[in-house]
């Protein structure tokens, strides 16, 4: 956590397309019920991204920030509300191939754990051969020179290609997974913890690899993160969820500088640093616990993690 | 016995398209099956078998179902590698010609309710809900059945021979893999490249067969050579019963139904030694599917 990589270099925030926002979520609300009890994982969520945009998502387990993650590319099923992507709705539900392949060109995801997000029998190569040819890239060969080409813009060469997934390192891993979520050619690109389980060099590296292709290709980053440092890193803007709610959306900038909500500053003081205690940070969070308007118990929102169980 | 067609048809349904890894995959179990002796011998046995099977009407010395009248319980001897029977059909060759009819069976059982099992457990698990908790409660009653007890009763319904008790036996052995590949299914549809394919736009059925399922094979393959070994034991005891493959075609569980009053007579040979054939092949095939499977288990972890 507080191994940030060096500070800050991306905060210019794209200027407001003329077509509208990219990415436009309203209202987003999902329950889960577990024993009877009805479990709000995310509740009210709205955001808008502008093209070439990034937002993080930040929050702490069982915040609902990897429910809206999966709401995102249509894993879960939102109770309430709408996702438009260049101003088209996300079906809730997809019934054929081509709704199915548009969906998947408007959204993809980067899942946090590579060494279970690549299927371990097939090659990366073949892997993302296989995503061009379900999305109808052209013959063979034109797909060996697609695959090639984004390989080697996160970073990866023939090696790599030919290899299965456990003969490469994590950091290899998470790229040919995003060499893969590219290959579809989404208009927005979800990261779920896509850096929690690398180490520090390596998550510096995909960090860049990522600014350097949001740079690129104008695609909407949403970054879902526990990690501020990174969040920082990466993202022009954030929201800050708590227990499925909306705290805070600001640009990073002043949401680091200035929070203005309570559970924000607790964050930020969580991180540890010298003359970090974690005692008052405890007696700040069970404040916290007794929110305005909260009505659940305090343990029942961390009970909606997603069947990912993501670690963070 | 129409065991050859239907194995066809089974190759067939089933599923994945032979992709390189997977057709190595025996040949990659045998070199790593240095584990023990015991494993690779059980191997070899194994080996052994399948090519008498293969090659029997080539090796056998004499015409199994040719009885020469007057020779019956002849010591073994140059003639006779393992003497002969009551009737003096050459025990040797019997045993040879039998393996053909005691191999093929439980073959064809197995090819069937893996097929099956694999379909019925992939399709529940993926889908889930009420079609899941359904199939689960008929897999449950089907449990209930002991194999030889359902294919007795289809003997009983469709007459003797190799197909009903074959059929039979396939239905009930069936549920063991539905429910294996169910449960590694349902865990299996968890993990994140599962979820990765479903976001890339694949299709359920694509990703169930193609994806999924090679991923649970060897699994299951462990799973269905344990099967094989009870198969035989169940329809050797079946023929044993009269219930099963008819004389004159050689089979090791008639042949030791007929060896039993000679038994009696005090001439066990002609019985003990299909016997030890049955135990030797049931005991190689358990050998051989719990190692694979304690191997898999150990690689999991």
């Amino acid at each position: 956590m507080n191994t940030a990589p060096a500070p800050a270099p991306v905060p210019t925030p794209a200027p407001a397309s003329p077509g509208g926002p990219l990415l436009q979520v309203s209202g987003l609300r999902k329950t889960y019920s577990t024993g009877g009890t009805q479990v709000v994982a995310v509740d009210d969520l709205s955001f808008s991204l502008h093209p070439g945009g990034a937002l993080g998502l930040v929050g702490e387990s069982g915040s609902g920030k990897t429910t809206t993650a999966r709401m995102l590319v249509g894993l879960e099923r939102p109770d309430h509300g709408q996702i438009l992507v260049q101003g088209a709705p996300i079906a809730a539900t997809v019934r054929g191939r081509a709704a199915r392949l548009a969906r998947a060109k408007a959204v993809q995801i980067v899942f946090q754990d590579p060494y279970l997000s690549l299927d371990g029998r097939i090659s990366i190569g073949t892997t993302i051969d296989g995503v061009l040819r379900l999305h109808g890239c052209g013959d063979r060969a034109a797909r060996a020179g697609r695959v090639r080409e984004l390989l080697a813009q996160v970073g990866l060469g023939d090696r790599e290609s030919a290899a299965l997934p456990r003969q490469l390192s994590g950091g290899q891993r998470q790229r040919a997974a995003i060499a893969r979520a590219l290959a579809v050619e989404p208009a927005v690109l979800v990261l779920d913890e896509a850096v929690s389980a690398l180490d520090v060099s390596v998550q510096a590296q995909v960090l860049n690899l990522l600014s350097d292709i949001r740079r690129d290709t104008g695609i909407g980053l949403v970054f879902v993160s526990h990690d501020l440092a990174v969040v920082r890193y990466v993202c022009d803007e954030a929201l800050v969820m708590y227990r499925g709610r909306t705290m805070e959306h600001q640009p990073v900038a002043d949401l680091l500088t200035a929070p203005r909500h309570p559970y924000t500053r607790l964050l930020l003081a969580s991180v540890p640093r010298p003359g970090w205690d974690p005692d008052a940070i405890g007696r700040r969070r069970r404040a916290l616990d007794v929110l305005p308007g909260d009505t659940g118990s305090p343990t029942a929102p961390t009970a909606p993690t997603a069947p990912t169980a993501p670690i963070a | 016995m129409n065991a050859p067609s239907s194995t066809m048809a089974d190759r067939r349904a089933d599923p994945p398209a032979p992709s390189p890894s997977r057709l190595r995959l025996p040949l990659v179990w045998l070199r790593r099956a240095g584990g023990g002796w015991l494993m690779r011998g059980c191997l070899l046995l194994l080996a052994l078998f399948v090519l008498i099977a293969l090659f029997a009407p080539w090796i056998a010395p004499q015409d199994p179902t040719f009885g020469e009248l007057g020779n019956g319980f002849a010591g073994p001897g140059p003639d006779h590698w393992l003497g002969t029977d009551l009737g003096g059909h050459d025990t040797f060759s019997a045993l040879i010609e039998g393996t053909r009819t005691s191999l093929a069976g439980p073959l064809a059982v197995v090819l069937f309710s893996t097929t099956l099992g694999v379909a019925v457990g992939l399709f529940t698990a993926w889908r889930g809900g009420w079609v899941d908790t359904a199939v689960g409660r008929v897999l449950d009653i089907l449990f209930a059945f002991p194999a030889l007890l359902l294919a007795i009763l289809a003997v009983a319904l469709f007459g003797k021979g190799l197909t009903a008790p074959v059929l039979a036996m396939a239905i009930a052995y069936m549920p063991y893999t539905a429910r294996l590949v169910r449960g590694l299914t349902a865990q299996e549809k968890t993990r994140p490249y599962i979820a990765a394919y479903q976001v890339q736009g694949h299709s359920a059925v694509f990703i169930a067969f193609r994806r999924l399922l090679p991923n649970i094979t060897p699994t299951v393959l462990a799973q269905s050579t344990v099967n094989f070994g009870y198969a035989l034991l169940d329809l050797a005891a079946l023929s044993f019963l009269g219930l099963g493959v008819q004389p004159p075609t050689p089979d090791w569980g008639s042949m030791i139904n007929q060896g039993q009053a000679a038994v009696l007579q005090g001439q066990p040979l002609s019985a003990i030694v299909p016997a030890v054939a049955v135990v030797l092949v049931v005991v190689a095939f358990n050998v051989v599917g719990e190692n694979l499977g304690d191997r898999l288990a150990g690689r999991e972890s």
